[in-house]
């Protein structure tokens, strides 16, 4: 996917202010930036969940392998750009309806839903903790294991690119861990874009980092890059501090532009 | 220091005295109609055809009142439930949808012999049906849908948006989003919609009055199963006279030597039957709550 002069705005507030940013398939892209900088509504631009905000507009380009985002039946979109939420939010369902909530929802009755199941809990690392307990409801488990339990649900329907907003914001360090694990599991097989307020944790899971600040790309490179040698001196203050003293200015173009998905 | 100490501790006592008055009101009104029927009690009160020469029954008139109360729940809770779905999911905001609330908070408030007298002229009168149980049913149905749908509407725009979004991020339609989470999630709040609707149904007279009937049915034909006899107990074109109807009508209206004792044994089954039916469904929404929403299925 990428994105090109995308400017997003809730009524007459924007709040992003052209971004351009390439997201390298089958890569972990990182997303870093103080609380308000815009990640979350990129992300939602993505899969154009901002289409449920009635006073968001959106103009610029986004294209997935080229095709342009805007122009497709939002549907068909966010069949092949999944997300997984800050906070765990399953339905109050079973674990085994939750899973196979977005793979029934496509309605193509062949489907092999028992492996589907199997694998994609396997791949969020929760399969061993659940599979006596599939009919249980998943609202039963802890919230590092609901969260697994999204992540899960969201790779059963086998999208393209899956995005995640602070997924291990609310988790204990046991539940992040896994969640890691996951993501390093993951990572080939799906494009990941993940926005998370850990800085070690970015280093330690994305190839990709962009540091975003006040609805602006700063920076944006390869992961171990940014943190050897950062050209802004914002991105090394926030990288190294999380907090940014000096606020940047402008926007900066890209450095190394990967291929992009 | 003492003045505000007393003054709460006056404000308490006259807060608990008011809702042990309440308590108490509703204690007397059920021992009241308990205590003067008892004497005349017996099971056979419950089925028996009704008479005002000797103790008969009220077995026709209960079977209509739940007859009417089945039927009207039938029209009023899929109406209500579609209702609420456009309300809360796709009008918006706007003039139309203020609108719409505005005529609800209207209908709301006319008077249910009103209703009853739109019902008559409307269900009665124009269709040629006559007094039927499903004039009635749909008499009701216009004096309940307003809070149906507004109850609804609110236990749907209950549900998180947390939910929806989780379901459209996983490629789910509208629709799809609607029907398998949003209404699920909403019936706990679903339920107590139509306990609150069904309440008022079972006590009401006015509206039924003029649509339903106000007839002393005679023995009923349960053998009877087509649907388009009048004369048969299943048929929605039976005139259906309820417990609360017969109960205004022998009062009025009743003469013979044992209408007292009738009138009273009356009351008592349809305050029994209130009560059982409230605490009924009540049950059953706390249950249903636990099998759908609950932490354990
Ligand atoms: N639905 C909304 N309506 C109006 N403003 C919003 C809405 N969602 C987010 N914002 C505003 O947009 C800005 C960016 O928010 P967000 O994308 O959530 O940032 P981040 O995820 O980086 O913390 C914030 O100033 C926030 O207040
Ligand atoms: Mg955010």
């Amino acid at each position: 996917m990428r994105t090109d002069g995308l400017r997003v705005a809730y009524g007459s507030k924007e709040v992003l202010r052209g971004i351009d940013l390439p997201i390298a398939k089958g890569k972990v892209t990182a997303l870093v930036g103080p609380s308000g900088c815009g990640k979350t509504t990129l992300l939602r631009t993505l899969n154009r969940l901002t289409d449920l905000t009635s006073t968001c507009s959106v103009s610029g380009i986004v294209t997935i392998d080229g095709e342009d985002c805007m122009a497709m039946d939002p549907v068909l979109l966010r069949r092949r750009v999944g997300m997984v939420f800050q906070k765990p939010n399953v339905f109050p369902m079973s674990i085994r309806e939750n899973v196979l909530y977005g793979v029934k929802a496509r309605g193509n009755g062949k489907t092999e839903y028992a492996e589907i199941l199997e694998s994609s809990l396997r791949k969020a690392v929760i399969w061993d903790e659940v599979k006596d307990r599939l009919d249980e409801s998943a609202l039963a488990l802890s919230g590092g294991q609901q969260q697994r339990v999204c992540i899960a649900r969201t790779l059963a329907t086998s999208p393209e690119v899956v995005l995640m907003d602070e997924p291990g914001a609310s988790l204990d360090p046991r539940s992040t861990q896994l969640l890691e694990e996951s993501i390093l599991a993951i990572r080939g097989d799906f494009t990941v874009v993940i926005v998370t307020h850990d800085i070690p944790q970015a280093h330690r899971v994305s190839d990709f980092l962009a540091f975003l600040y006040d609805g602006r790309v700063v920076e944006f490179g390869e992961t171990r890059q940014l943190f050897a040698e950062p050209r802004e001196h914002a991105t090394k203050e926030y990288l190294e501090g999380g907090l940014v003293t000096v606020p940047p200015v402008g926007n900066v173009a890209a450095a190394a532009v990967p291929v992009s998905a | 220091m003492r003045r505000v100490l007393l003054a709460d501790q006056l404000a308490t006592a006259v807060l608990w005295s008011i809702a042990g008055s309440v308590i108490l009101i509703l204690i007397a009104i059920i021992a009241h109609f308990l205590l003067a029927a008892l004497p005349d009690f017996t099971p056979s009160f419950l089925i028996a055809d009704p008479s005002t020469d000797v103790i008969g029954g009220v077995g026709p008139v209960l079977w209509n009142s739940v007859y009417v109360l089945a039927l009207t729940m039938l029209v009023t809770v899929p109406l209500g439930v579609l209702g609420a779905v456009f309300m809360a999911e796709y009008a918006g905001t706007g003039r139309l949808i203020d609108l719409i609330r505005f005529s609800q908070e209207l209908i709301g408030s006319v008077p249910s012999i009103v209703v009853g007298l739109f019902g008559f002229a409307v269900f009665v009168a124009a269709t040629g049906w006559g007094f039927t149980a499903l004039a009635g049913a749909l008499a009701l149905t216009v004096f309940n849908l307003p809070l149906m749908t507004r109850l609804a509407e609110q236990a749907m725009r209950a549900v998180p948006d947390d939910e929806r979004s989780a379901s459209f991020a996983l490629g789910a339609t509208k629709w799809q989003t609607i029907r398998h989470v949003v209404l699920p999630i909403a019936i706990p709040g679903l339920v107590t919609g139509v306990i609150l609707t069904a309440g008022r149904v079972f006590g009401e007279a006015a509206a039924l009055l003029f649509t339903a009937g106000l007839a002393t049915p005679g023995r009923l034909n349960f053998a009877n199963l087509n649907l388009l006899d009048p004369r048969s107990p299943w048929s929605p074109f039976h005139t259906a006279t309820t417990l609360s109807v017969y109960l205004w009508r022998i009062n009025s209206e009743g003469t013979g030597p044992v209408v007292d004792q009738v009138a009273n044994l009356t009351a008592a089954v349809l305050i029994v039957a209130v009560l059982i039916f409230n605490l009924g469904s009540r049950a059953l929404g706390q249950l249903l709550q636990r099998r759908i929403t609950g932490t354990r299925s």
